[in-house]
């Protein structure tokens, strides 16, 4: 008789498929196709965030620094680099979170050959979640070595900025992945990344405190997951601790990531019942 | 490939498993020894209903097939056997098991066949294989041996290692059969699985799914193709609009509902001449028991076409073309709805 596959996912509540087994099917899927495209895809992924760094940490810090450095007299391109850590990260996870979605939603309907498997709506979400995670592991430990061979990082504490990295791109690819889900065309993305992503990047922290902003634009910097952890991640580079403070911030990443997986579970499985 | 039955014993617990025990079936069909079960279902989407109600059961072991014009929810049919889309109304089971509740279960023991190829197009044609096996849980090195197989067994050894998309049509579509094979299935769902191909490519995948039907795979397909109907099927439903109106063998069908030979009439029509089909009808008259008037031709349906022919002529009808053939599926259609299958 035919070998029975695997049983089917446990579903015991809400969140009950969301650790199941065949999601690592699809992270393997994904392995597969990186297997030919790896070097390009880091290099594409890491010139930019670089460029950054150069350009402001070393360039504009020279400017930054004769002036008394960033806050509390840190060299600047100590203050920039952790933050650009973050950054990168959460610029290729919202990326990842986007086109290459829709691509398996819409245009190349990867997700459709998958689905005639035992795999679940919910594993494609968590399989690819995975996958959009381990690459900002990936890319978050190169440039964390570039920084440390820059000598930009001013305490040991300064490694645990790596996970804080991949879980605010977590914060963004969860969200962004449940969107995706709903759309039908690629239109919309150029909108939330030019009023968005970018905006994001530039004034959560990154290059300046966000005390710099205008006193209205600060809780709405303050409301997005960004801030949370570039604050975090700059903190632990810069040996500064508030157990408090530290705390909220990963509350914060931790409910925007959970937030949006409970969402793209919902969505997912919505766009997938044909 | 195993045996075509399933061991009743498992289906027993699997459906009560769900307390789901139908009233109202009728005795010598139930969820048990159908592989597919079908009694009143229904697929809508918003007002408009593209599956209204059908009945069908599917035995395990024969082919099946669904035979008609696009737009007849042949594909949204197989889309709610394959578990993929929810069912709005009605009964269904596959493999005894609900797909509401158990649609990976089910989705482990079916091979599907889809009718876009939906082929990785980032991987090779054995990776293309072999992460599907690792959907369905086979190890690497089992979900090898199978695919090394049935790359032979489609005959695209040779391509093994080229990426998906310089293939031909009908390879990519081999290509999706050996893929929907890879968990060795008890029943295989083919959604218009010659459709776009050229004739060669067609006979070859037929050939493939008749052999895997001698090796007791059940088939279920849907097509608008009436040759392929006549290859394949064992048994068909014929669908218009939503709703099954035949069902039975294609000798069956063709026997209820046409005449065993089809006299096939084409005159000439002179520029700026009116339509005169019913003229025409009125000098066939007792010809024939029935007529079918087509833009093109006029089709006469009749037990000897040569006769029929023959005395045509007496009645001084000149047709400028004359053709006599059996009666086919594509008859049946038209009889039944009053259109032809392939528009």
């Amino acid at each position: 008789m035919v070998a029975p596959a695997s049983p089917p996912a446990a579903r015991r509540g809400p969140l009950g498929g969301l650790a199941s087994h065949p999601s690592l099917r699809v992270l393997e899927h994904d392995l597969l196709v990186f297997r030919r495209g790896w070097h390009s895809y880091m290099l594409s992924g890491l010139s930019q965030p670089f460029l950054y760094l150069i350009s402001m940490g070393i360039g504009l810090g020279l400017y930054v620094n004769r002036n008394g450095g960033a806050p509390d007299g840190v060299p600047y391109l100590n203050y920039v680099a952790p933050a650009l850590l973050v950054t990168q990260a959460m610029m290729a996870a919202s990326f990842e979170s986007a086109w290459p979605i829709m691509s398996k939603f819409v245009w190349e309907k990867t997700y459709l050959a998958a689905l005639n498997t035992p795999l679940g709506a919910t594993n494609l979400l968590v399989g690819d979640l995975m996958w959009i995670s381990f690459r900002a592991v990936l890319l978050s430990v190169l440039f964390f070595a570039a920084i440390l061979a820059l000598g930009a990082v001013s305490s040991p504490l300064a490694v645990l900025s790596i996970p804080v990295a991949v879980l605010t791109a977590m914060a963004f690819a969860a969200p962004i992945m449940a969107f995706t889900a709903t759309q039908k065309t690629d239109q919309p993305f150029n909108v939330l990344f030019r009023f968005g992503i970018t905006p994001l990047f530039l004034f959560s922290g990154t290059f300046f405190p966000i005390d710099r902003l205008p006193l209205f634009l600060q809780p709405l910097a303050w409301a997005t997951p960004l801030y949370h952890g570039v604050s975090l991640a700059r903190g632990l580079s810069l040996g500064r601790v508030e157990p408090l403070a530290d705390l909220v911030h990963l509350a914060v990443l931790g409910a925007f990531a959970a937030t949006g997986l409970v969402a793209g579970r919902i969505t997912f499985r919505r766009r997938l019942a044909l | 490939m195993g045996p075509p039955s399933e061991p009743p014993a498992a289906l027993v617990r699997c459906t009560r498993a769900h307390g789901q025990y139908h009233p109202g079936v009728p005795a010598n069909a139930t969820p048990l020894d159908s592989l597919i079960y079908a009694r009143g279902l229904t697929k809508r989407f918003g007002s408009f209903t593209a599956v209204d109600g059908v009945d069908f059961d599917v035995a395990p072991g024969e082919a099946f097939g669904f035979l008609g014009p696009n737009g007849a929810g042949k594909t949204s049919t197989m889309r709610m056997i394959g578990t993929v889309s929810p069912v709005s109304a009605g009964t269904l089971t596959v493999f005894g098991l609900e797909p509401a509740h158990d649609g990976a279960r089910i989705r482990s023991r079916l091979g599907v066949v889809p009718q876009a190829d939906t082929l990785d197009r980032d991987l090779s044609v054995l990776e293309n294989l072999l992460i599907y096996g690792r959907y369905f849980d086979l190890s690497w090195g089992e979900a090898r041996r199978r695919a090394v197989e049935l790359l032979e067994f489609v005959q695209l050894t040779e391509r093994s290692n080229d990426q998906v998309e310089p293939l031909s049509g009908g390879m990519k579509r081999r290509l999706v059969i050996a893929r929907a094979l890879i968990n060795e299935p008890s029943l295989l769902l083919l959604d218009e699985p010659t459709t776009g191909l050229d004739p060669q490519a067609r006979h070859l995948v037929w050939d493939r799914l008749y052999r895997l039907k001698q090796r007791g795979v059940t088939l279920c397909l849907t097509t608008h193709y009436m040759d392929e109907a006549e290859q394949l099927c064992d048994r068909l439903v014929v669908m218009d609009k939503a709703r099954i109106v035949a069902e039975g063998s294609p000798r069956q069908l063709i026997e209820r509902y046409v005449t065993r030979e089809v006299l096939e009439l084409r005159f000439r029509r002179d520029e700026g001449e009116t339509d005169d089909s019913a003229h025409l009808v009125g000098q066939l008259e007792g010809l024939a028991e029935r007529f079918e008037q087509l833009p093109d031709r006029t089709l006469v349906y009749t037990s000897d076409g040569e006769a029929t022919a023959a005395a045509a002529f007496e009645r001084g009808l000149r047709p400028t073309g004359v053709l006599v053939r059996r009666g086919s599926l594509e008859d049946v259609f038209l009889r039944l709805t009053g259109r032809s299958l392939v528009e």
